[in-house]
C-alpha cells in the first residue's frame, strides 16, 4: 500500500481470553461449551439478591500462568473492581473485572514475521474479568438471554501500541493464542468464542512522535477479520487525514461478513463505567514463594521450542512454524525423533502424510492413533533403504488401518525393496527384450524413452525396486548396446 | 418439642393480629415454622425468632419492602438464618423495613410505615423497625435486622432493647439483600444482654460464601462480673454537644456515676474526625448502593414496568416505578459520586475520611476498652416529621454512622426511659472482634442497674 509510506498505524490490542477452568470465575457452576440454555446457572451467576461472589483459585493460577508465560511482573496485591452498566447478559448490573490494580502487569511478547524478522510487543496488563450471557434474538419481537456463559473466567490482555500493521497483529494474536494453548490455561478456540480481539487504531505521520486520535474497533473474532478490519480502519483514517480531516475517537464494531465497520458510539455516547473497589472481594494477596512455584512449573514456551528444533535438530524455520504451532504437535514430533527418526524426515512426515490424514478426518494430532515409535520404525525402514517411498506411504496407510508396526506389514506382504544387482539386471534385460521397438527407436537418439524403461522396469518390480539401483542398472545396459547414447 | 413454643407458634397469627396497627411485619411464616418443628435442639431451641425482610428465607418471598422484589420468591436461605435454624430457632415472622434498608424510621416501606409500640404515632427507628417492634412486644423473643449506619441500634434505642451491630465480616453477609457492602452487617435485636448474644455467638463465624467474613474464633458469653469491673470505659468529647437531648446526655452522665463509684475507670478521650463521618457515609454507601441496586433491572426477578418500547424504556420505567423516592434519590447521589470527574472530589476523599475514622477508633483503643456514646441524639419523632427533610434525617444517624465506617462491633443498651415515658438507649463500642467486651459490661449494667 503506497500511502504507507507516509503514514504509519499505532495499533494495540485487546485480547479477551476465557480459561479452561472446571468451574465458573465466582460460583461453583460448571463452564461448559454448547450446553442447554441456563443449565450452569445459580443465584450467584444470576445476579439474585443477597448472592455473593467467591474467587475461583484456579483461575486465579491460570492467570498467572499466563502473566509469567507473556514475561509480566504478577502484583503482590491486586484488587476486583465493578465496572457498571446495564445489559440484559450482565446480570448484576455491573461486570467484577480489575481496574487500576490488575493481576499482571509489564510483559512482553516476541513472535516472528513472514519475512523472518523478529518482532517484540509489550503487553500493559493482564487482567481478570468475568464473561457476561449471551442475549438470543426471537424471531418476532422477543429477546432471550442464555446465562451458561456468564460468570465465565476471562483474562484481557492489553497491548501496548507497538503494532504497526495488520500482519504484525495478526502474527501477535497468533503468537497469543498458541502461549494460551502451550500452558493450557485456555482452549483459546476463536470460533467458540475462547478468544476475542478489541483493538485501538490511530495513524500518524511517518517519523511523527505523537499518536493519532485513535478509534476502538470491537469483534476482531477471527484471525482473517482481524487483518481485514484493521485494513479498512487504516484505510479508512488515513483518508480522512488525507483530505485534511479529523479522525473522531469513537468505538466501531467491525462486521466481517459485510467487511466494513459499523458506529457502535461516538464519544459523546461512551459509557462511564464507575468504576470502584468491589467490596465484596478482599484484595487479592499473591505471596512471592507462589510466584516462583508456578514460575517453576510453566511448560515449556513456544520460542523456547522453537529455538530448540532449530539449534538441536537443525530444522528450517518453515517446518518450525509448521511443527511447533501446537505444544501436542511438537511434542509428538519430537517423540518421533526420540524415538530414533532423523529430526529432517520426521518434519517431512509429519507436514505431508501426517497433517494429509489429519485434515481428512478433521483431527487433532492428540487423536491421531499411530504410535510416535511406530512412526520412527516406519522411517527407519525407509532410510535404511529396506522400503522405497512409495511403498512406505502404502506401509503407512495400512500401519493406520490395523495399528501394525511398519516391519510386521512389510514381511506380511512381502514389500521389501528389490536391492539385489543380479535381480534387477534380469528384469532390466527383460523389459528391453520385450520392447525392441521403443529400444530401436532410443539407440537412435530418443533419449527420453529412458522414463519408458524405467516405469516397465519398475512395474516389473511390482514396485518393490530401489529405484537407484533400477536407474544405474539400465544406463549401464543401455550403454553397453550404444556406447554413444 | 417445647410446649409453650408450640402453643406460641400456633397462636402466632392471633397475637399479630392484636398488634396490626404497628404494621411490624411483612409475612407470617409461622406457619413454616410449625411444618419445621422437628425435636429441634440448640441453644435457640426455645426460642421464637423474627427476621428483617431483607434476608433471603427459601421458599418465603423476600420484598426489602419494596414495590420492585414483588413476587419474588427466594431460591436459596441467608447463611445467618441458615444457622438460626440449625441453632434450633423457630423464624416465625419476616418484618418491616425501609426499603432496602434505607432510612432510619421505617416510614420508607411499600408496605407503609412501622409504629413505635410506645406511642404508635412516633417511629420505631429504622431500618429494622419491624424487627426491634416484634421484640419490644414480646410477640417474638429476638429477631435478625441489618445495621449498615445504625440501622440496629437506632430502632433498638428507639424500641428499647438490646440491639447489636457486630465487627463487620463476623456474619455472613450471603443472602442479605445488600444495601451497601462494606457496611453491612446482620445485627440481633433481644430483650437481654444474655439472648443476644447467644443469638449473636449463633450466627457468627466464618462462611466460605462470603470472602468478607473473618475466621477470627466465635467465643460463648459468660458473664464474670469480675472481669465486667476491669473495663476501661472512654467517652469521646465530640458525642457530647448541644445537639444531643438534655434528658439522653443526664442519662448518660447518671450511668458514668455509677459507673465510676462502683471503681470503673472512665477516661475522656477523642475522636476528631466524627464531624466528618456522616458525608463520607452518605458518600460511600450511595456509591456502593447505585451498584447493588442495577440487578433490580427487570430482565429476571420481580416487578417489570408493562410500558416499555424497548429495553432503555423497559429499564428506565421499571426502575422509576419500582423504587421508591428514598432509594431513588441514594441511587442517584451514588451515581453522581461515582461519575467521571467527581470520583476524586467525592468517593476518593470520603475513603480517605473513613480511613481517618478508623485510626481515631484504632488509637481509643490503645487507651481504653470500651467507648459509651449516646445511640440516638433525639427521641423517636413522630411519623412524617422528618420525611421531607432528608438532611436531618440522616442527621439522626450521627452517632451510630462512625461505627460502620470503622467496621467496630457496636450495641445499644436500653437504660430506661426519659420524662415522656420513651426509651433512652446508650452505645457501647469495641474494638474489632471484641464483641465480648460489650456483653460483659452490658451485663452488669443490665444486672446492677435499674433506671
Amino acid at each position: 500500500m503506497a500511502i504507507l509510506e507516509r503514514w504509519e498505524p499505532v495499533i494495540g490490542l485487546e485480547v479477551h481470553a476465557q480459561l479452561a477452568t472446571n468451574t465458573k470465575m465466582f460460583c461453583r457452576c460448571k463452564r461448559e461449551y454448547g450446553a442447554s440454555p441456563n443449565v450452569h446457572t445459580c443465584p450467584v451467576c444470576l445476579g439474585y439478591p443477597g448472592a455473593l461472589p467467591v474467587l475461583n483459585q484456579q483461575a486465579v493460577e491460570f492467570a498467572m500462568i499466563m502473566g509469567l508465560a507473556v514475561d509480566c511482573t504478577v502484583r503482590g496485591l491486586s484488587r476486583f473492581a465493578r465496572k457498571n452498566y446495564f445489559y440484559p447478559d450482565l446480570p448484576k448490573g455491573y461486570q467484577i473485572s480489575q481496574y487500576d490494580e490488575p493481576i499482571c502487569e509489564h510483559g512482553k511478547l516476541t513472535f516472528l514475521l513472514d519475512d523472518g524478522a523478529s518482532k517484540t510487543v509489550g503487553i500493559t496488563r493482564i487482567h481478570m474479568e468475568e464473561d457476561a450471557g449471551k442475549n438470543i434474538h426471537g424471531d418476532g419481537n422477543e429477546s432471550y438471554v442464555d446465562y451458561n456463559r456468564c460468570g465465565t473466567p476471562l483474562i484481557e490482555i492489553v497491548s501496548e501500541p507497538d503494532i504497526r500493521s495488520p500482519e504484525e497483529a495478526h502474527k501477535y494474536l497468533e503468537r497469543l493464542k498458541q502461549t494460551l494453548e502451550y500452558t493450557g490455561v485456555s482452549d483459546a478456540d476463536m470460533e467458540k468464542g475462547n478468544l476475542r480481539c478489541d483493538a485501538n487504531i490511530s495513524i500518524r505521520p511517518r517519523g511523527a512522535a505523537k499518536l493519532g486520535t485513535r478509534t476502538e474497533m470491537k469483534n476482531l473474532n477471527s484471525f482473517r477479520g482481524v487483518e481485514r478490519g484493521l485494513m479498512y480502519e487504516i484505510r479508512r483514517q488515513i483518508k480522512l487525514l488525507e483530505n485534511g480531516a479529523e479522525v473522531e475517537q469513537c468505538t466501531l464494531s467491525w462486521d466481517d461478513h459485510a467487511g466494513e465497520t459499523r458506529l457502535m458510539r461516538s464519544k459523546e455516547e461512551a459509557h462511564d463505567y464507575r468504576y470502584f473497589p468491589e467490596p465484596d472481594l478482599v484484595p487479592l494477596i499473591i505471596p512471592d514463594s507462589q510466584v516462583q512455584a508456578i514460575e517453576a512449573a510453566l511448560p515449556e514456551l513456544p520460542s523456547a521450542i522453537e529455538e530448540r528444533f532449530s539449534k538441536q535438530y537443525g530444522l528450517n524455520p518453515d517446518d518450525i512454524r509448521i511443527l511447533t504451532r501446537t505444544r501436542e504437535l511438537a511434542g509428538y514430533c519430537e517423540q518421533v525423533i526420540g524415538a530414533g527418526a532423523n529430526p529432517a524426515d520426521a518434519a517431512q512426515w509429519l507436514q505431508g502424510e501426517v497433517m494429509r490424514v489429519l485434515n481428512e478426518e478433521r483431527e487433532n494430532i492428540t487423536e491421531f492413533t499411530m504410535e510416535p515409535e511406530q512412526l520412527a520404525g516406519l522411517i527407519d525402514l525407509v532410510a535404511t533403504g529396506s522400503i522405497n517411498r512409495n511403498t512406505a506411504k502404502t506401509v503407512f496407510d495400512r500401519m493406520l488401518e490395523e495399528g501394525l508396526s511398519a516391519l510386521e506389514i512389510v514381511t506380511r506382504d512381502d514389500l521389501g525393496q528389490v536391492s539385489d544387482a543380479e535381480s534387477i539386471e534380469q528384469a532390466v534385460r527383460m523389459v528391453l527384450e520385450n520392447n525392441p521397438v521403443e529400444l530401436e527407436r532410443y539407440l537412435r537418439g530418443e533419449s527420453k524413452l529412458f522414463g519408458f524403461f524405467m516405469g516397465r522396469v519398475m512395474a516389473g518390480t511390482r514396485g518393490k525396486g530401489d529405484p537407484q539401483t533400477v536407474k544405474s542398472a539400465l544406463q549401464r545396459i543401455l550403454a553397453e548396446m550404444h556406447p554413444g547414447a | 418439642m417445647n410446649k409453650s413454643i408450640d402453643e406460641r407458634l400456633r397462636g402466632f397469627p392471633a397475637a399479630l393480629a392484636e398488634q396490626n396497627e404497628l404494621n411490624a411485619v411483612i409475612a407470617d411464616i409461622s406457619d413454616q415454622a410449625i411444618a419445621r418443628v422437628n425435636g429441634q435442639k440448640g441453644p435457640l431451641a426455645d426460642y421464637l425468632l423474627a427476621i428483617k425482610d431483607n434476608l433471603n428465607l427459601v421458599e418465603t418471598e423476600t420484598t426489602c419492602a419494596s414495590r420492585i422484589l414483588k413476587d419474588y420468591r427466594s431460591l436459596y436461605t441467608a447463611t445467618a438464618v441458615q444457622r438460626l435454624l440449625d441453632a434450633g430457632a423457630h423464624v416465625a415472622a419476616k418484618t418491616n423495613l425501609d426499603e432496602f434498608a434505607m432510612g432510619s424510621s421505617t416510614e420508607h416501606s411499600c408496605e407503609g410505615p412501622a409504629r413505635n409500640p410506645h406511642n404508635p404515632e412516633l417511629v420505631p427507628g429504622g431500618s429494622s423497625g419491624g424487627s426491634a417492634v416484634v421484640v419490644a412486644t414480646g410477640l417474638v423473643d429476638a429477631a435478625l435486622g441489618s445495621d449498615t449506619g445504625g440501622s440496629v441500634r437506632q430502632p433498638a434505642a428507639f424500641c428499647g432493647l438490646y440491639g447489636l451491630k457486630p465487627t463487620y465480616g463476623r456474619v455472613s453477609r450471603y443472602g442479605l439483600v445488600a444495601f451497601a457492602s462494606s457496611f453491612d452487617q446482620i445485627g440481633v435485636f433481644a430483650g437481654t444482654t444474655e439472648l443476644a448474644a447467644r443469638v449473636f455467638e449463633s450466627i457468627a463465624g466464618h462462611d466460605s460464601l462470603d470472602s468478607t467474613t473473618s475466621d477470627q474464633p466465635v467465643g460463648t458469653f459468660a458473664y464474670e462480673e469480675e472481669q465486667a469491673r476491669r473495663i476501661t470505659i472512654g467517652l469521646p468529647e465530640e458525642y457530647d454537644n448541644e445537639g444531643v437531648d438534655r434528658e439522653i446526655r443526664e442519662r448518660r452522665d447518671d450511668l458514668v456515676t455509677r459507673l465510676k463509684n462502683d471503681g470503673f475507670t472512665v477516661k475522656g478521650i477523642s475522636l476528631p474526625h466524627t464531624d466528618y463521618g456522616i458525608a463520607a457515609y452518605y458518600i460511600l454507601t450511595t456509591a456502593e448502593a447505585s451498584s447493588n441496586l442495577a440487578r433490580f433491572d427487570g430482565v429476571r426477578y420481580g416487578y417489570r414496568s408493562p410500558d416499555g418500547q424497548n429495553l432503555e424504556a423497559m429499564y428506565t420505567n421499571t426502575r422509576s416505578s419500582g423504587f421508591g423516592p428514598e432509594v431513588q434519590r441514594r441511587i442517584m447521589l451514588g451515581t453522581y459520586v461515582l461519575s467521571a470527574g467527581y470520583m476524586d472530589k467525592y468517593y476518593i476523599r470520603a475513603m480517605r475520611v473513613r480511613r481517618l475514622i478508623r485510626d481515631d477508633f484504632l488509637q481509643a483503643f490503645k487507651e481504653v476498652d470500651l467507648i459509651l456514646t449516646p445511640t440516638t441524639p433525639s427521641f423517636p419523632f413522630p411519623i412524617g416529621g422528618k420525611v421531607d427533610d432528608p438532611l436531618t434525617m440522616y442527621l439522626s444517624d450521627v452517632f451510630t454512622v462512625p461505627m460502620s465506617l470503622a467496621g467496630v462491633p457496636s450495641m445499644n443498651i436500653p437504660v430506661g426511659h426519659g420524662s415522656n415515658q420513651l426509651p433512652i438507649g446508650l452505645q457501647l463500642t469495641a474494638n474489632y472482634f471484641n464483641e465480648e467486651t460489650i456483653f460483659q459490661l452490658s451485663r452488669f449494667i443490665e444486672q446492677q442497674y435499674t433506671f
